[in-house]
């Protein structure tokens, strides 16, 4: 009984993870809750008894296809950006821009 | 978006032109007024910006995007096709529906699958289950049913995973592999502006890195005693690499890892696992003797191939997860 229940807040976890994936608009966040459903699934390989599973997916899934991930991200320049905040209005950026440089002119 | 809208934006983008009914950008009044930019005659007379003039040498992401703007409404001319409009209606209201009808469908499907741990399931009742099963620990020496059906048994297809692996970091290699004279001579990689030397990543990876390896290196030699074996073995070392790398640069890790060793050790490995599985497979085939000593059940030196099998995939998942990350991260070992 105990047992099951823990087994149904994993997979509640799981749902909730896989959801909120798609609906990130932010591609770190993205990642990041990716990591952690390969967590989640690797213990619940773990308590419907396949070990080997576990290892694998807790060291692939969760370690190193995340580590390509923000490789990737890094590389086309998809974690400073934050498309939430770029999208929003035309006129905060000239703001930054204008503010940005003013520093450049002062130092 | 309407031809007004873009003129707003157009407008807005370029702070430096005059538009005599344009209100003044306000900041803070004292700081502006410091600066020069704020005077009485504002909005007759516009001190020239020194920025105005390499603005215009690249156009700023802003300006891209209003390019882009400016080309999709000549092209598209959202407001007014209607046509569009109600395709991109259809569209979205049939991928919901599609992907509402692929949901139901695998749920339904899931609820035909037997619960787990069920005796009565096809994959226990099946007659090479049983036989795995009954006869796996005789016939391969192995505790660990797994490692010995997917090294043994079914060795081949293993040989065939193995293979993929290899062939898929050649094609990374292909695509993403720089020549090493380029890399020395200052290529534009990210890793040259990153923080040479991190203490917490360091102390930690000093810390780990041990501990990590020795734990891959377990699971790979106790692959055929318990859970584990060459892949996941394999995997947790390559992990194991890639964070000595992160904490102490490229320069360090070719010490004792750089692309001549990658070859020997990856190529090496590979021959080793083809050379062990085709001569098991030959000698099995046809009934000739075997010559592998299977070795007590239990002992570390048991399960026959099993052993030098998982030590070959160990070093060739290593290898390849390794190489992944050094491919994408600078473009070389």
């Amino acid at each position: 009984m105990n047992n099951s229940l823990f087994m149904y807040i994993l997979l509640a976890i799981l749902i909730v993870c896989a959801i909120s994936v798609t609906f990130s608009k932010n591609l770190l966040n993205s990642v990041l809750i990716f990591m952690a459903y390969s967590l989640v699934m690797s213990i619940v390989w773990v308590i419907i008894e396949s070990p080997d599973l576990a290892i694998t997916e807790a060291a692939v899934g969760a370690g190193v296809t995340s580590i390509l991930f923000f490789v990737t991200l890094k590389k086309i320049h998809g974690v400073l950006n934050n498309p939430e905040e770029e999208g929003e209005s035309v006129e905060d950026d000239i703001e930054n821009m204008e503010s940005s440089e003013e520093k450049e002119d002062i130092t | 978006m309407t031809q007004d809208e873009i003129n707003e934006m157009l407008k807005s983008s370029a702070p430096g032109v005059v538009v005599n009914d344009e209100k003044p950008v306000r900041k803070s009044g004292f700081r502006s007024w410091l600066d020069g930019e704020n005077d009485i005659l504002y909005s007759h007379l516009k001190m020239k910006r020194s920025y105005e003039d390499h603005i215009k040498k690249e156009p700023t992401p802003m300006e891209h995007n209003i390019e882009k703007a400016k080309v999709r409404y000549a092209v598209y001319d959202i407001a007014n096709n209607r046509e569009l409009k109600i395709f991109r209606w259809v569209y979205r209201i049939a991928a919901i529906l599609f992907c509402v009808a692929l949901a139901l469908a695998l749920t339904f499907t899931v609820s035909y699958l037997p619960p787990v741990g069920d005796p009565g399931t096809p994959a226990n009742s099946s007659e090479v289950v049983k036989r795995y099963v009954e006869n796996g620990l005789g016939e391969t020496g192995a505790t660990n049913i797994v490692s010995g059906i997917i090294l043994t048994y079914r060795a081949f297809d293993t040989f065939g995973e193995t293979n993929v692996l290899f062939i898929a970091t050649c094609c990374v290699m292909c695509m993403l592999l720089i020549d090493e004279k380029v890399l020395k001579g200052g290529a534009d990689t990210d890793s040259k502006y990153e923080p040479k030397k991190d203490d917490i990543l360091q102390i930690t990876a000093k810390v780990l890195c041990p501990i990590i390896f020795i734990f891959g290196i377990y699971i790979i030699l106790n692959g055929q005693l318990s859970p584990g074996g060459g892949f996941s073995g394999g995997a947790i070392m390559g992990a194991g690499l890639i964070l000595f790398v992160s904490a102490f640069g490229f320069k360090t890790t070719q010490k004792f890892f750089n692309e001549t060793v990658y070859k020997i050790a990856k190529i090496t490995a590979l021959c080793m696992y083809g050379l062990i599985g085709s001569y098991f497979y030959i000698t099995g085939a046809n009934g000739i003797a075997n010559h592998i000593p299977l070795g007590i059940p239990g002992h570390i030196l048991s399960g026959g191939i099993i052993l030098p099998i998982d030590i070959a995939v160990g070093i060739e998942v290593a290898c390849t997860m390794y190489a992944f990350y050094a491919l994408f991260r600078r473009g070389g070992l």
